[in-house]
């Protein structure tokens, strides 16, 4: 096995995160759809690291993990003020700007 | 250091394999409680393979941040929003969801593929000699000199996130929709409402529901006693029947 198998599964989880963006329509779960890819970043990252012999890929993987915390903190405040005007957690009914 | 041990390499596919069952239960699962749950699987597999890849801070980071605060998060909304909020299985727009698997798995062989070709020999220089005096004094060696910048700027951010939410948290009362005590008193006192305290659920002999109402005087059930939030529903014949407990 090589260093390069984690950038496939890597690869593989961001696809999977993408997918479940495009799939799922409750908004909090497309924002664990984001976590998930913003993971597999990190992971990459973090074998990068590895293969470069240097620590700034895990100083990279720890500020994407600080903007990671911000935008989920702002992310959730956003969903829940919007459900509590339209009682709706689901994407597909925030569509009062469609037309 | 190219040398990847045995050991790792068990990790790895252990690890990853349940990393990606997590990652496809997240998003095949209906219910986002469970939806979350899975993501905390994969979010723990991850943290260690950080320490399998000798990034033993990320590691601990991840587990602390993610699967502690982050996922907590995520549950708590999920309870504050409703966590029978499951999704629609309307498509909006026609074929979406096949097309996005397709665009999904085209995605996967397009990275997967280019990644093998194009690093399939790389010399691996591993973090034996950085990681020498630990890897947290490494981390903070480069986080307090190349990048203090960014980490200051990371601070300015954090604080205009907890601001953010705050103010997109805060319902804003405006004056008028104040009640005041002589108010509530006439509400509760006007003719037609029951001043007293409402009925509690009935406990019975053959039953400890709250979903069974309190008996008013003449013996039907009170409606006032019950939660409205608890859904109406029918018994059938056997559940109502009596189940041989009654004395």
């Amino acid at each position: 096995m090589r260093p390069e198998y984690y950038l496939v599964l890597a690869a593989i989880l961001f696809t999977i995160g993408a997918a479940g963006v495009l799939v799922r329509r409750n908004a909090i779960v497309l924002f664990m759809c984001i976590e998930l890819m913003l993971n597999a970043a990190n992971l990459a990252l973090v074998v990068f690291s590895r293969i470069n012999g240097t620590l700034d890929g895990q100083v990279m993987a720890f500020f994407v993990m600080v903007v990671a915390a911000a935008e989920v903190v702002i992310g959730l405040a956003i969903i829940m003020s919007i459900f509590r005007t339209r009682r709706s957690a689901s994407v597909d009914d925030a569509n009062l700007l469609k037309y | 250091m190219t040398h990847i041990s045995t050991g790792e390499a068990f990790a790895f596919w252990i690890l990853g394999s349940i990393a990606v069952i997590g990652a496809l239960g997240m998003v095949l699962s209906r219910n986002a409680v469970h939806s979350a749950l899975w993501l905390v699987v994969t979010m723990l597999c991850l943290g260690f393979l950080y320490v399998v890849n000798s990034a033993p801070f990320l590691g601990a980071v991840q587990i602390i941040v993610y699967t502690g605060a982050i996922m907590m998060l995520f549950l708590f909304v999920l309870m504050l929003v409703g966590r029978d909020a499951t999704d629609s299985l309307i498509e909006t727009l026609r074929g979406q969801r096949v097309a996005a698997i397709l665009l999904g798995v085209g995605f996967a062989i397009l990275i997967g593929t280019g990644l093998a070709r194009s690093l399939g020999h790389v010399p691996v220089a591993g973090l034996a000699t950085v990681n020498r005096d630990g890897n947290v004094p490494g981390i903070a060696k480069l986080l307090f000199t190349r990048y203090v910048f960014a980490f200051e700027v990371t601070s300015a951010l954090l604080i205009t996130a907890a601001v953010g939410a705050m103010v997109l948290a805060h319902v804003e009362r405006a004056k008028g929709e104040a009640v005041g005590q002589l108010h509530r008193m006439t509400e509760r006192f006007r003719p037609g409402n029951y001043p007293g305290p409402k009925a509690g659920p009935g406990v019975y002999a053959n039953t400890m529901s709250v979903a069974a109402p309190a008996r008013l005087p003449d013996g039907n059930g009170s409606e006032r006693s019950i939660s409205p939030i608890l859904p109406v529903r029918e018994l059938t014949a056997r559940e109502s029947a009596p189940k041989g407990t009654e004395k």
